[in-house]
């Protein structure tokens, strides 16, 4: 199967479809509050709480004994909370750093869990198979349900998120400023906190434990490449999370041997990487460009402000002077010399150069645009 | 100064103060009391034993070395801080009871200033507190936002991206956002950090304006050269609080060698 026929398909093949369906909103939802996670500066903390939900799956089989993807992700969905809300434990009572917190949580729930599967593996149970599928992650296995369930939390999140907009603004700017307003700021941080971890359980069965976290950051990190705006940003972070998931549902589908979960962590890693680069405001590529040109302006203005103050000394502004003088000045090129021409800030003569009436006015008066622009 | 003037014994504190705000009956009406506040972050507390009153109405200024504890006083005061002992009250109620009465400018530096948003957006946070949960702002807010900014001169910056502002103008948007939310008692984080000589002078009249309605003013400055200009009221604070008072009374050496440490010699006549 080619791309084409994947576009085609998707619209009546049913597992397709909803294996589509799934991995946009998946997409949608983590961009969305990832835009909240990057903005807190708490990158982290995604992967520690994806790591955080392996024990939860492990336990969750071991005491049900059933596979049935809802079960083992309410256990995911436990332990991920109590990791958190341990690591938010351990970030105030003690005085270790949020990121040595977030690493020891990590490690310790991922090494239980680790060693919970391999439990799991012993046995002679012909059930067990599978589970390792939530390291990874297996989009195949998507159902209807397992996407209906997705749509509902996404959809709560987003009318939580539009309730409780102002508030969680006025969190990410400035925590202590929203405590004296009198926000209780647990309250919120609890909030957002608890969607981060359904949308990271959410994504278990898609992506996996160990890609989880990335497909929190990437669309948000990309969105923030793009816009000056909060409101637009958690916007694009779900669009381009979205595209991300039907894209690398696309490839992997269209490429029989390719798991879906690293390819769409492979594309969104492509948006965040075109965002660093071609982003108008931000990204590097227009940096540079600007930066060239800025500096091209210096040379013509610098060059100008030169061949005026040679002018001035004499009675006859536009008395010709050789090029040759103007080697003694630095900024100057040829293609500055032509530059200025071409505007009618000088004429050239063979090797001779003469300021014009017009090159000796905005000569003059260089000095004082630039002092205005900068007040 | 004009405080100052009515002020006819400076031996007596109780006195003093009680004629600075004086109600009909002739009581002293204070809007600040801190008692025997200590904060501690770690096990060494930063804060040991504060007992202050802030009269209404003054201009105060808080000095005191780097690590004094100077913002921590003010983040206890206003409950962004839990003390581990003490109490804190405005107005003779808690600080929970009293919120919309006190405003607050943090240091400069606490926020990420990179932050998507524009200036008019950030000012705006000022009207949330009124605002409270869920609640939109919205027309009346806006303009609220827009007035503040024209006061501090920031209008024609309304929809810059906060990153592209001058540390001069984002403290000016933090003053103005503080504005914004019309309280009784401000509290200011050096609101004089990093701006040019024309943004103080702006700023120091503006508090002196809010003064002049009434308000109470609280402002932790580093330049004891401006404290007998600008202030009327000082307080010298290293982790314990050395004195506090009218600046004519309590502003010489010989509290600032006991705040600073070295033997400090003021340059500044009074
Ligand atoms: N979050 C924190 N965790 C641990 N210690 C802290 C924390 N914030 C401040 N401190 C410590 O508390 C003491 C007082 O700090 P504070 O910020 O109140 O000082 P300050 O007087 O405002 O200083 P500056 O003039 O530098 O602003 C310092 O010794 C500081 O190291
Ligand atoms: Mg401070």
């Amino acid at each position: 199967m080619n791309l084409q026929d994947y576009f085609s398909l998707v619209f009546s093949d049913y597992t397709l479809r909803t294996i589509t369906f799934g991995t946009a909103i998946l997409g949608a939802v983590t961009g969305m509050l990832g835009s909240f996670a990057v903005l807190r500066k708490q990158s982290l903390l995604g992967d520690a709480i994806s790591h955080a939900a392996l024990p939860g799956i492990a336990l969750a089989f071991l005491i049900t004994g059933a596979k049935d993807t809802n079960t083992l992700l309410l256990g995911a969905l436990v332990s991920g909370l109590v990791g958190t809300f341990w690591i938010r434990g351990i970030v105030t009572k003690t005085h270790l750093k949020s990121d040595t917190a977030l690493g020891l949580i990590l490690s310790l729930f991922f090494g239980f869990g680790m060693l919970l599967l391999t439990f799991i593996q012993k046995q002679p149970n012909a059930n067990q198979a599978g589970l390792d599928k939530y390291l990874f992650g297996q989009a195949a296995t998507l159902v209807e349900s397992d996407v209906w369930l997705m749509a509902i939390v996404t959809g709560i999140c987003l009318i939580v998120m539009l309730l409780f907009w102002k508030e969680f603004k006025l969190l990410l700017f400035d925590p202590d400023y929203t405590k004296t307003l009198g926000f209780n700021t647990k309250f919120i941080d609890i909030l957002i906190t608890t969607f981060i971890v359904l949308a990271i359980v959410l994504g278990l069965q898609t992506v996996g434990v160990v890609l989880m976290s990335a497909m929190l950051l990437a669309p948000a990190a990309a969105a923030r490449q793009w816009t000056n705006s909060l409101g637009t940003m958690v916007f694009l972070a779900a669009i381009f999370g979205a595209f991300s998931g039907v894209f690398g549902t696309a490839i992997s589908a269209s490429q029989d041997n390719l798991s879906t979960g690293p390819v769409i962590v492979i594309v969104a890693s492509v948006f965040v990487i075109f965002s660093f680069v071609f982003s108008p405001g931000r990204g590097l590529l227009f940096r540079q460009i600007r930066f060239i040109k800025n500096r091209r302006d210096l040379e013509f203005q610098k060059t100008l402000a030169f061949m005026y103050h040679i002018a001035e000394t004499h009675e006859d502004i536009s008395h010709p002077h050789t090029i040759k003088i103007l080697n003694n000045f630095q900024g100057f090129t040829r293609k500055t010399l032509q530059k200025l021409a071409d505007k009618n800030y000088v004429t050239l003569d063979g090797a001779m150069w003469s300021l014009t009436e017009e090159g000796f006015e905005t000569a003059a008066n260089l000095y004082n645009q630039n002092f205005k622009k900068h007040e | 100064m004009k405080s100052m003037d009515n002020i006819k014994n400076t031996n007596s504190k109780d006195e003093t103060t009680a004629s600075i705000s004086a109600n009909e009956a002739g009581a002293v009406v204070m809007a600040v009391k801190v008692d025997d506040l200590t904060v501690a972050y770690n096990y060494k507390p930063v804060l040991w034993d504060i007992d202050l009153e802030i009269p209404e109405g003054v201009l105060m200024a808080i000095v005191g070395p780097n690590g004094a504890g100077k913002s921590t006083l003010i983040k206890a005061i206003l409950g962004i801080l839990k003390p581990i002992a003490g109490s804190v009250s405005i107005y003779g109620k808690p600080y929970h009871k009293q919120r919309s009465h006190v405003a607050y400018v943090p240091q400069k530096g606490s926020v990420d200033w990179d932050f998507p948003t524009v200036a008019l957006d950030v000012v705006m946070m000022g009207t949330y507190g009124s605002l409270g949960w869920i609640k939109r702002p919205g027309v009346k807010e806006k303009k609220a936002a827009l007035e503040a900014l024209e006061k501090v001169g920031m209008l024609p910056f309304k929809n810059r991206q906060i990153s592209q502002l001058s540390g001069g103008q984002q403290q000016r948007i933090f003053l103005a956002r503080a504005l914004v939310q019309d309280a009784s008692i401000y509290f200011m984080d050096e609101p004089f950090q990093g701006v040019d000589a024309t943004t103080e002078i702006a700023i120091i009249n503006i508090l002196k304006e809010l003064r002049k309605a009434g308000k109470t003013v609280v402002v932790v400055h580093h330049d004891l050269q401006t404290v007998p200009e600008y202030f009327d009221w000082v307080t010298f604070l290293n982790v314990k609080k050395i004195a506090t008072g009218p600046v004519k009374d309590i502003f010489n050496d010989d509290n600032l060698t006991k705040t600073y440490g070295i033997n400090y010699k003021v340059s500044v006549q009074k």
